[in-house]
């Protein structure tokens, strides 16, 4: 599928076998997507463990911006969940460091951007759901079912909503992993149409020539909103997660 | 019609869906902004919650680009 200038937007999310690996059939090797998610795992842990080894009561950079991330994510976990959530603390900053991290790498010209393969982002959306249910049913048992049966509905209006709530409960994993993808996916095409048009109309010579510096503004535009979209999706992904985690801790309407 | 253009015209409109999504988010910004331009202090604590919202809409949209996507490239 060519687009403008010949420039194939989608190349970019193409998975290439760096080492082959094929013990039984079963194909484990090991592909660009995995050397990115090593590299994002190194920059996230180097970060935290760098950042907490110093100890200094006046925090240096790396400090500093470890801390922020941890108040932020405390803040906004403790917003939704109040103080009992902290025991999920650990899961929700893994999570949200790994995407933010992923993201924010993505960026990096010429890098690959891992959140941009929906296999990823399914099985974090796959193991945020199955964490909520299983640990609803283990802290509540059958009253975690109640999360389906809103109270104060009329008895003839119950099972149509019983039905609405148990469709939105099963495609939250679905909105969840397509968000995510959908904007690292979407954004990243962007910014490579518009990179193809300052191509296409610097190849095109003569006049198309004069306004080539147009899209060329425009992708760095872009490039500026993809650093925000970034760290918002990032963000809404933790914040969700808090939200559905939350459904886990209390449920019931 | 011939497959490749009725394709084309398909992913087309299933775009419109993002546009509507844009207006989704757009609403639910504004109502954000006045009501806390009424109520400055009470605007932080609602401030993830508009982004819930923000999310939730704009998930729409996201599913309508995925549709054209999967048009474009995968059908």
């Amino acid at each position: 599928m060519a687009a403008g200038g010949g420039i194939d937007p989608i190349h970019q999310f193409h998975i290439t076998n760096l080492v082959e690996l094929k013990p039984l059939g079963i194909n484990l090797s090991f592909t660009n997507t995995s050397l990115w998610m090593v590299i994002v795992l190194a920059v996230v842990s180097a970060l935290m463990i760098y950042g907490s080894s110093q100890r200094a009561v006046v925090p240096g950079r790396l400090q500093s911006l470890a801390e922020m991330t941890y108040e932020f994510v405390a803040s906004t976990l403790t917003g939704v969940m109040g103080k009992e959530g902290m025991k999920f603390f650990p899961f929700v900053f893994s999570l949200f460091m790994f995407v933010l991290a992923s993201n924010m790498l993505g960026m990096i010209p010429g890098s690959f951007t891992v959140t941009s393969q929906i296999i990823v982002t399914a099985a974090f959306a796959v193991l945020i759901i199955s964490v909520v249910v299983i640990y609803g049913i283990v802290k509540h048992g059958s009253h975690f079912f109640g999360l389906f049966v809103p109270s104060g509905v009329p008895g003839w209006l119950l099972p149509f909503i019983v039905l609405i709530e148990i469709v939105s409960f099963l495609s939250r994993p679905v909105s969840l992993s397509l968000r995510l993808f959908g904007n690292m996916l979407a954004g990243h095409i962007a910014l490579k149409v518009f990179g193809g048009f300052v191509v296409a109309l610097i190849a095109a010579g003569g006049a198309a020539t004069i306004i080539a510096p147009l899209p060329l503004l425009l992708a760095v535009a872009l490039t500026a909103m993809e650093f925000l979209v970034a760290f918002l999706q990032a963000y809404v992904f933790a914040i969700l997660t808090c939200v559905y985690l939350n459904d886990a801790l209390h449920p019931g309407h | 019609m011939d497959p490749v253009a009725a394709k084309f015209i398909g992913a087309g409109l299933a775009s419109l869906g993002m546009g509507l999504a844009a207006i989704g988010v757009g609403t639910i910004f504004g109502n954000f902004l006045s009501g806390a331009l009424r109520n400055p202090s009470a605007a932080d604590g609602q401030f993830p919650r508009a982004f819930i919202g923000a999310a939730l809409a704009e998930g729409l949209g996201i599913f309508a680009f995925v549709v054209a996507l999967v048009l474009l490239f995968v059908v």
